[in-house]
């Protein structure tokens, strides 16, 4: 088993879900205008990621895996479902994330109001399905290992979310070329701290 | 004139990518070959036109509290269809696509136009409004094929465009073109030139 620290820190910085692989682009571009804003949907997304990787985690060991359903009897053990994969983590991440939609909205209107439609997206965001399924693929042993790493890959998203609305904030007071302005602008800065992040790849801790 | 406009304007003024800032994701992984994001392309169209249809047809009916799993379900139902069509008349590209063409279900311009258009639009025009962002999406993708595949292996549609000679005179392919961050990058300058042109899109 790995050392869970160690694996935290991996998922943040070396394996980070922005400047690694670029899941979840669409709403960390869109969102990252003010520190305030990315840092409420920063939060959204390490507290959806670290529910629905441990949900996903169960019942890919009780349910998809081939033999997972060895609990149900001897019968079952060369069952494999592992087809339903995609549908059931996509059901489970769409339902956890409208119910956060509808505590928000009760609880805190006026982040509900400033994330706007990118809350309903947080379900479609690829970061957390990707989290899902790259849990899959490396096949975590524990609960404990999957939680972890659900929380260190929402926690390097939401990092990267905030260091860009950091910069983007600084750079109103800049003079940038007009059509430059705002998104093309972000997207530039994002390529240049991918670029900067492919220097942690070499790392192990 | 309307039906129209609903299909131009997401080629310029409502770009899904450089204006909407919706289904970034493919378009920085599939974009490496000109071909793969043709093919990307046309499956994103097909799906985001049946889906906005059928989530048109049943706006009424649809609970809003469960309307988000209802709408990943029709999506995920598409993309199995496409994915099935691919596999069955152009299975060589199907199997380079493979993972991708699973990824549409997560592509944030099908839910990005179910929840802004379809939604509250007649099914007619929102078939037309997926046509036309399925067009827009596909405009920039297959620039960024284009120019990624040229810099970046000096061919086209997997044939060498740039001559021998070249080569033997020490030109180098540019193998940042294949990374991941030059891709954001060359976006980063596409928005540049089209709001250069295009002035009302500049942002204050």
């Amino acid at each position: 088993m790995e050392n869970l620290f160690s694996l935290f820190i991996r998922n943040v910085f070396t394996e980070n879900m922005i400047f690694a692989y670029f899941l979840g682009m669409c709403s960390y571009l869109a969102v990252s205008k003010t520190v305030k804003t990315s840092v409420g949907l920063g939060i959204a997304v390490i507290f959806v990621i670290t529910v629905t990787v441990p949900v996903n985690w169960l019942l890919e060991n009780y349910l998809l895996k081939a033999g997972a359903l060895k609990w149900l009897g001897p019968a079952y053990e060369s069952v494999d479902l592992g087809f339903l994969s995609f549908l059931l983590f996509i059901a489970v991440i769409a339902a956890i994330v409208q119910l956060i939609e509808m505590v928000v909205e009760k609880s805190a209107p006026a982040l509900y109001n400033a994330l706007g439609i990118f809350l309903p997206l947080i379900a479609v965001n690829c970061a957390v399905l990707g989290a899902a399924l790259f849990m899959q693929e490396r096949e975590y042993g524990t609960i404990a290992e999957a939680t972890v790493y659900g929380f260190g890959a929402g926690f390097g998203w939401a990092l990267a979310i905030v260091v860009l609305a950091a910069i983007r904030e600084k750079l109103k007071y800049s003079n940038v070329p007009a059509p430059l302005r705002g998104l093309g602008l972000a997207f530039i800065l994002t390529g240049l701290l991918a670029i900067a992040f492919m220097g942690f790849s070499g790392i192990k801790i | 004139m309307k039906n129209l406009k609903l299909l131009i304007s997401p080629l310029n003024d409502e770009n899904p990518i450089t204006v909407q800032v919706l289904g970034i994701c493919s378009a920085l992984a599939v974009t490496v070959q000109m071909k793969p994001a043709i093919v990307m392309a046309l499956s994103v169209t097909v799906v985001t036109a049946f889906s906005n249809l059928i989530i048109s047809f049943g706006r009424n009916t649809i609970p809003p509290r469960i309307r988000i799993i209802i709408q990943l379900v029709v999506v995920a139902f598409l993309v199995i269809v496409v994915d099935q069509i691919l596999k069955a008349y152009v299975y060589d590209v199907s199997k380079k696509l493979s993972v991708f063409v699973g990824l549409i279900i997560t592509n944030c311009i099908l839910m990005g136009r179910l929840e802004a258009f379809a939604m509250s639009n007649k099914p007619f025009d929102s078939f037309l409004d997926g046509i036309g962002n399925g067009a827009g999406y596909g405009l920039i993708l297959i620039t960024l094929g284009v120019i990624r595949e040229l810099f970046g292996s000096g061919s086209l549609m997997g044939y060498q465009i740039v001559p021998q000679q070249f080569y033997n005179a020490g030109y180098i392919d540019n193998g940042m073109m294949i990374l991941p961050p030059m891709a954001l990058i060359t976006v980063g300058i596409i928005i540049w030139i089209q709001r250069g042109f295009n002035r009302k899109l500049i942002e204050k």
